[in-house]
């Protein structure tokens, strides 16, 4: 039983990851209609940037605080600089820009930092005042930052006049624009947010799976597993979705015969099966129109 | 200087010209009507007007020219668009939506105050506040439209086929309303319909267009009495 305990909630914990870039993904996918496939590295690379920042000196909360802002202007520049000149540029195109952003964060990641495996410090220290055998500190302080976060990501949407106008920009560009809302400058923002975002998941998964610039293949991967199943059309879903397939993705490791070597496969096969059978995801919104 | 001034606007969608040279205008306070038949150019006219095509010519408002603005800002100038289709945000809520139409304005309190006045209005809007905006009847999505627009406290108001596939009756409804709105807040407001009778019952000046091109201008009451005009252009 204890067992059990310990896996689900290390599952949570790396789940919440997960949900971190399912939620980013679900943003940009919102906005646009395309999968940012270079999520995941540019979270990699805001994580370099906190590691570099730590390395010189600061604080390791300090550094993921502005590690958290520069994403965001990154985020804000990548947009305006490379992405908005192909907003109108038919989908392969686009999807090929996403492409060559991850190859090339990669590579330049790469290049400045090396490929060899570094530790990353945890936000959080190993003393909490109590001891607990089902749940270590480092995932403890993971699942409470990054439901913080989440709730004041979505308390931003649903409660600011700037979150409002983003949704209405992604849904309706058009009668966005007819209330005076800038649509491109909402784009760049939702880009920002969605690095800023990204960069929170990569700093907490790099004390787990080591800092090294394919670390978030796999996580993207779980990602957009888990974004898939709660729906892409639902940030809420794809929250849920991103700590589910944590939570599974720690029980077939265990349970599954050779399911530890099986655990990439079986996001693989989540997301195979989810479009297969269930494209709009478990919590999709079907949106009822009148005409 | 009238209020609003077109001169020789040409527009054009990719290399299709849609506009070819006209020029109307319209006095503050009053309601003119841009009448014609399905591709005269109507709805085009008002999107020229909100740089959402592609233009040559003159837009003159309130002294400023709008040509090489971008549509934020000639919003930020207080004209507000109903756009063909309504616009709904249909995932939002009908306050969202109408919260929306004040996105340019900071003044919280006037907002709130114009949020009710537009429940005022439409009261079927203030029943369902919180409901999702699609989920509500074409008539209702309609008044919306007119609610959402109001929330600029516009000078003017654009004005795209607010009968399009609605009921006779609802039709009326949403009329009568116009015409109060124009009674209390003095707005200015430019209509494009297909249905000449109603919009000529409402419209102190009429322009039909017929191709793209300014056939036809006058007051309304002339082309209404006129049986040739009726018969020819306006099909009732």
């Amino acid at each position: 039983m204890d067992l059990f305990l310990q896996l689900t909630l290390a599952g949570l914990a790396i789940g919440s990851i997960y949900s971190c870039v399912a939620l980013a993904v679900v943003m940009i996918y919102q906005a646009t209609d395309h999968f940012n496939f270079a999520q995941g590295e540019m979270a990699m690379f805001s994580t370099y940037v906190a590691w570099t920042l730590v390395g010189l000196g600061a604080p390791v909360w300090l550094a993921f605080l502005l590690a958290v802002g520069i994403s965001f202007l990154a985020g804000v520049i990548i947009e305006r600089v490379i992405v908005k000149p192909v907003e109108n540029a038919p989908v392969l195109n686009q999807i090929i820009v996403f492409i060559g952003l991850l190859v090339i964060f990669n590579a330049v990641a790469g290049w400045i930092w090396e490929f060899t495996i570094k530790p990353f410090p945890s936000l959080f220290p190993e003393d909490l005042g109590f001891k607990s055998t089902l749940i270590g500190p480092h995932h403890l302080g993971v699942i409470a930052l990054t439901l913080g976060v989440l709730a004041l990501v979505f308390a931003f949407f649903r409660f600011t006049r700037v979150g409002l106008a983003m949704r209405a920009a992604a849904a309706n560009p058009d009668s966005a624009r007819l209330v005076g809302v800038s649509v491109g400058w909402m784009l760049a923002l939702g880009w920002g947010l969605a690095a800023s975002i990204g960069a929170v998941g990569g700093i907490l998964v790099a004390p787990i799976v080591y800092l090294e610039p394919n670390m978030m293949a796999g996580v993207l991967l779980y990602g957009f597993a888990g974004a898939l199943l709660g729906g892409v059309s639902s940030p809420g879903g794809a929250v849920l979705g991103g700590l589910v397939v944590g939570v599974l993705e720690n029980w077939v490791g265990q349970y599954v015969p050779g399911g530890s070597e099986l655990k990439l496969t079986f996001a693989l096969i989540l997301i195979v099966g989810v479009l297969v059978f269930k494209p709009a995801g478990l919590f999709g919104r079907v949106v009822v129109r009148r005409v | 200087m009238a209020f609003l001034e077109v001169r020789g606007l040409e527009a054009y969608y990719r290399q299709t010209q849609a506009l070819f040279g006209v020029d109307f205008e319209l006095d503050e306070g009053s309601i003119t009507a841009v009448l014609g038949a399905n591709g005269a150019g109507k709805t085009t006219t008002l999107r020229a007007i909100c740089r959402m095509v592609r233009t040559e010519g003159e837009v003159t408002f309130d002294g400023q020219e709008l040509t090489g603005m971008s549509t934020e800002r000639v919003v930020g100038l207080g004209i507000a668009h109903v756009p063909e289709g309504r616009g709904t945000f249909v995932r939002q809520s009908v306050e969202e939506n109408l919260q929306l139409g004040a996105y340019t304005r900071k003044n919280k309190a006037d907002i709130a105050a114009d949020m009710e006045s537009v429940y005022g209005y439409f009261p079927r809007l203030g029943e369902r506040r919180r409901q999702q905006a699609g989920t509500l009847s074409g008539g209702e999505q309609q008044m919306l439209a007119i609610g959402r627009a109001l929330m600029l406290r516009p000078k003017l108001m654009l004005l795209d086929e607010p009968s399009f596939g609605l009921a006779p009756l609802i039709v009326q409804e949403i009329y009568e309303i116009m015409a109060r709105i124009r009674e209390r807040e003095g707005t200015s407001m430019l209509l494009v319909e297909q249905n000449a009778s109603i919009a000529l019952e409402l419209a102190d000046h009429a322009y039909l267009l017929e191709t793209g091109r300014v056939v036809m201008g006058g007051e309304s009451s002339l082309l209404r009495d006129d049986e040739d005009i009726r018969r020819s252009y306006l099909g009732y």
